[in-house]
């Protein structure tokens, strides 16, 4: 899960990691009020949406004055932002983070992921600030210091100070630079985090380190001991049809294809995704109904598959282990009686109770082309679209 | 001969209780897998399809002398389930687990350096060595006895191969899913060393999928180390970079993890990738007849 960078901040905070004054502000009025609040010189208008790449879109705006607030925030609330990140269709802002200026003498980064290989947390740190890290990894990478992190111990005294030295902080700011990333990796194991980024992070004329921007992702598995974290959930953020699907504990991914994909187990719904473009077809989604799917489930996942307009037939295809074939054949007849069904749809069925639920779907009278294999069914929906 | 598991392993799965344990209890007790004794505290003394329940893994390993456990336990409870089953000190714990935080799984990782037991999972189908014991959710009548061995990250994935080469007559030494987390037990180049060294098995099938990169360093042990043809397959290759595919460590990041990367070292290290998953039976196939094993591996 993501979250906005001002309640990114706001976690900071509570572990001890410096961050600028700052207000979220939903209206110009409230943006020129929460200004007015910090009573800084300078400050800052900062779009919220979960992209990256902001700037470069016009989304952070430095303001001299109550008034270029205003301006400001108005030319930013309400507009599209169209950033790398975001894909070309863009995302609307609708809140504004209005921060206190500060005066930037060098830009770092300092980031924590895990690292599969080692099976730890690492912390990596770079001298490189504000540029992105990938883009550093591929042009300088010796300019990329790592510490991986013994969980039993955390990070360590030594292992911070070793970062803030290789990525030349200031000595009279290495102890504020290893207080800020003792904070960061707290606040990252303590919470769940499955990335935290700190892109730029800063060093101040008046001798701070701070935050400049956070990103704060979260191991979706985790939410459940995190309700704080959960609220920050922003559902504007999200694709309607993945939110719908999430009530149902269905994996469902939007694509941009016209071809609908219902599969058990994320591996075969990504190989049937590929199978399709194999055959010159486009996929609309990615949905694994799951193991433990009830019929309710599987009519649920049919609706959101057909509530895309986009979609011109669907490749239904499915090796029953624990998913019992029967369960997903009256899933799709109850699903078809409720909201119709006249586009193409091709059904491959495998594994277990297959012959229940090959009946199931004969007897029902929808007009269903059954397929043999994974291929066959991929050919003929290919076609049938087309 | 096969690898981690065979006729004479012992069994307890721990979370016997529950729904979904009970069905397959049920079910790998149909398979003639030797499911000795179950663990659910505070119900010790009562019976699962007739298989003795006890309230910790240790008494459950005291009273039947079981080697081996597989976890049904839910997400906020799995990880402290593999704790209790490393320190019981059993051979091999299988964690069929999905949604585990990763948090958990670094601890646990932590715990099991320089401890005995295997760890296989979680979020994973399982392992099945043929007509002898079948340890997840597998369905079990789709596998046959054979040379093949399976390694693979997917479980309906699996399913999908080892139909496609029992369907061709090709049956499977064992049949090992390593699971879609991020942080998992063991992991490609385990599996493929224990094939490497059995002697029932011919060949290797390795099944991957997109994020991180255990697909290539596997690839590059297999060049180093195999003495046996290897062929795999990759899922993925059309999912969008910064998307989760269902597993939690299928996720292309940072331009990192890509299937189109994996499948070139694959290629580079002497692995035929099929092309489809619908040929990955075939592919098998072919590279059996490139070195002369179609007649040592055909069972049936």
């Amino acid at each position: 899960m993501n979250i906005h960078e001002y309640q990114g901040k706001e976690i900071l905070r509570n572990y001890g990691v410096k961050v600028p004054n700052g207000n979220v502000a939903y209206t110009v009025d409230e943006a020129v009020e929460a200004a007015k609040k910090l009573g800084s010189t300078v400050s800052v208008v900062k779009a919220q949406i979960h992209a990256g790449g902001r700037g470069k879109a016009g989304g952070v705006k430095v303001a001299k004055n109550l008034d270029e607030v205003r301006t400001y925030a108005d030319e930013i609330l309400g507009k599209t932002l169209i950033t790398h990140q975001t894909g070309p269709e863009g995302k609307e802002v609708k809140r504004l983070l209005i921060e206190e200026g500060c005066d930037i003498q060098k830009e770092y980064y300092v980031g924590l992921v895990l690292d599969r290989a080692t099976s730890r947390v690492v912390m990596m740190a770079s001298e490189e600030g504000g540029t992105e890290i990938e883009e550093v990894a591929e042009k300088t990478p010796e300019k990329i210091f790592k510490e991986v992190i013994d969980p039993v111990v955390g990070l360590s005294g030594y292992q911070a100070r070793r970062l803030a030295f290789n990525i030349n902080i200031p000595d009279e700011l290495i102890g504020k630079a290893v207080k800020f990333m003792t904070g960061l990796y707290q606040a990252f194991v303590e919470k769940d985090c499955s990335i935290a980024e700190i892109n730029p992070l800063v060093t101040t004329g008046d001798g701070e380190v701070l935050a400049l921007d956070a990103k704060l992702n979260f191991d979706d598995n985790a939410l459940y001991r995190h309700k704080d974290v959960l609220e920050l959930r922003d559902l504007d953020e999200e694709d309607e049809k993945e939110i719908e699907a999430s009530k149902y504990d269905l994996s469902y991914i939007s694509l941009d294809g016209n071809i609908g994909c219902m599969v058990n187990g994320a591996g075969l719904a990504m190989s049937t995704m590929d199978i399709i473009k194999h055959y010159g077809g486009d996929p609309a989604n990615f949905l694994d109904v799951g193991g433990g799917a009830t019929a309710e489930k599987v009519t649920e996942a049919f609706k959101i598959i057909l509530s895309d307009s986009n979609v011109k037939g669907i490749f239904v295809n499915i090796f029953g282990g624990i998913m019992k074939c029967d369960v997903i054949a009256e899933g799709v007849v109850e699903a078809t009686k409720q909201v119709g069904l006249d586009i193409p749809l091709v059904v491959r069925l495998e594994g277990t109770n297959v012959d229940l639920g090959k009946k199931i779907l004969d007897e029902s009278g929808l007009n269903i082309t059954s397929a043999g294999s994974m291929a066959d069914g991929a050919e003929k929906i290919v076609s049938l679209v087309k | 001969m096969s690898v981690f598991i065979n006729k004479d392993t012992k069994v307890i799965v721990q979370g016997i209780t529950g729904g979904t344990a009970k069905f397959h209890t049920k079910q790998m007790l149909e398979y003639g897998t030797k499911i000795v004794g179950g663990v659910t505290p505070k119900k010790g003394g009562t019976e699962v399809e007739g298989v003795p329940v006890f309230n910790t893994v240790q008494d459950a390993v005291d009273a039947t002398g079981a080697n081996a456990s597989v976890i049904y336990v839910p997400a906020p409870f799995a990880a402290d389930a593999i704790l209790e089953a490393v320190d019981a000190e059993l051979d091999l714990v299988i964690c069929i687990t999905e949604h585990i935080p990763v948090m958990d799984m670094v601890k646990v990782k932590r715990y099991m350096e320089g401890k005995k037991t295997r760890l296989v999972g979680p979020n994973c189908p399982g392992v099945i060595t043929p007509e002898e014991c079948k340890i997840g959710i597998m369905p079990g009548y789709i596998h046959k006895k054979g040379h093949i061995g399976v390694v693979s990250r997917s479980g309906t994935l699996t399913y999908e191969a080892v139909h496609q080469l029992s369907e061709a007559g090709f049956g499977q030494s064992t049949a090992v899913g390593i699971g879609g987390d991020p942080v998992n037990g063991t992991d490609f180049i385990d599996v493929l060393k224990a094939f490497n060294e059995d002697p029932e098995t011919e060949a290797v099938i390795m099944i991957g999928e997109i994020g991180g990169t255990a697909e290539e360093e596997a690839a590059e042990w297999v060049k180093a180390n195999m003495k046996k043809p290897v062929v795999g397959f990759i899922g993925g290759a059309t999912a969008p970079p910064g998307k989760r595919m269902g597993h939690a460590g299928a996720i292309i990041s940072g331009g990192k993890g890509t299937a189109d990367e994996k499948i070139r070292v694959m290629n580079e290290c002497g692995i035929q990738v099929a092309e489809t998953p619908a040929v990955m039976g075939e592919t098998m196939i072919k590279v059996l007849e490139e070195n002369g094993l179609v007649e040592k591996c055909k069972t049936h």
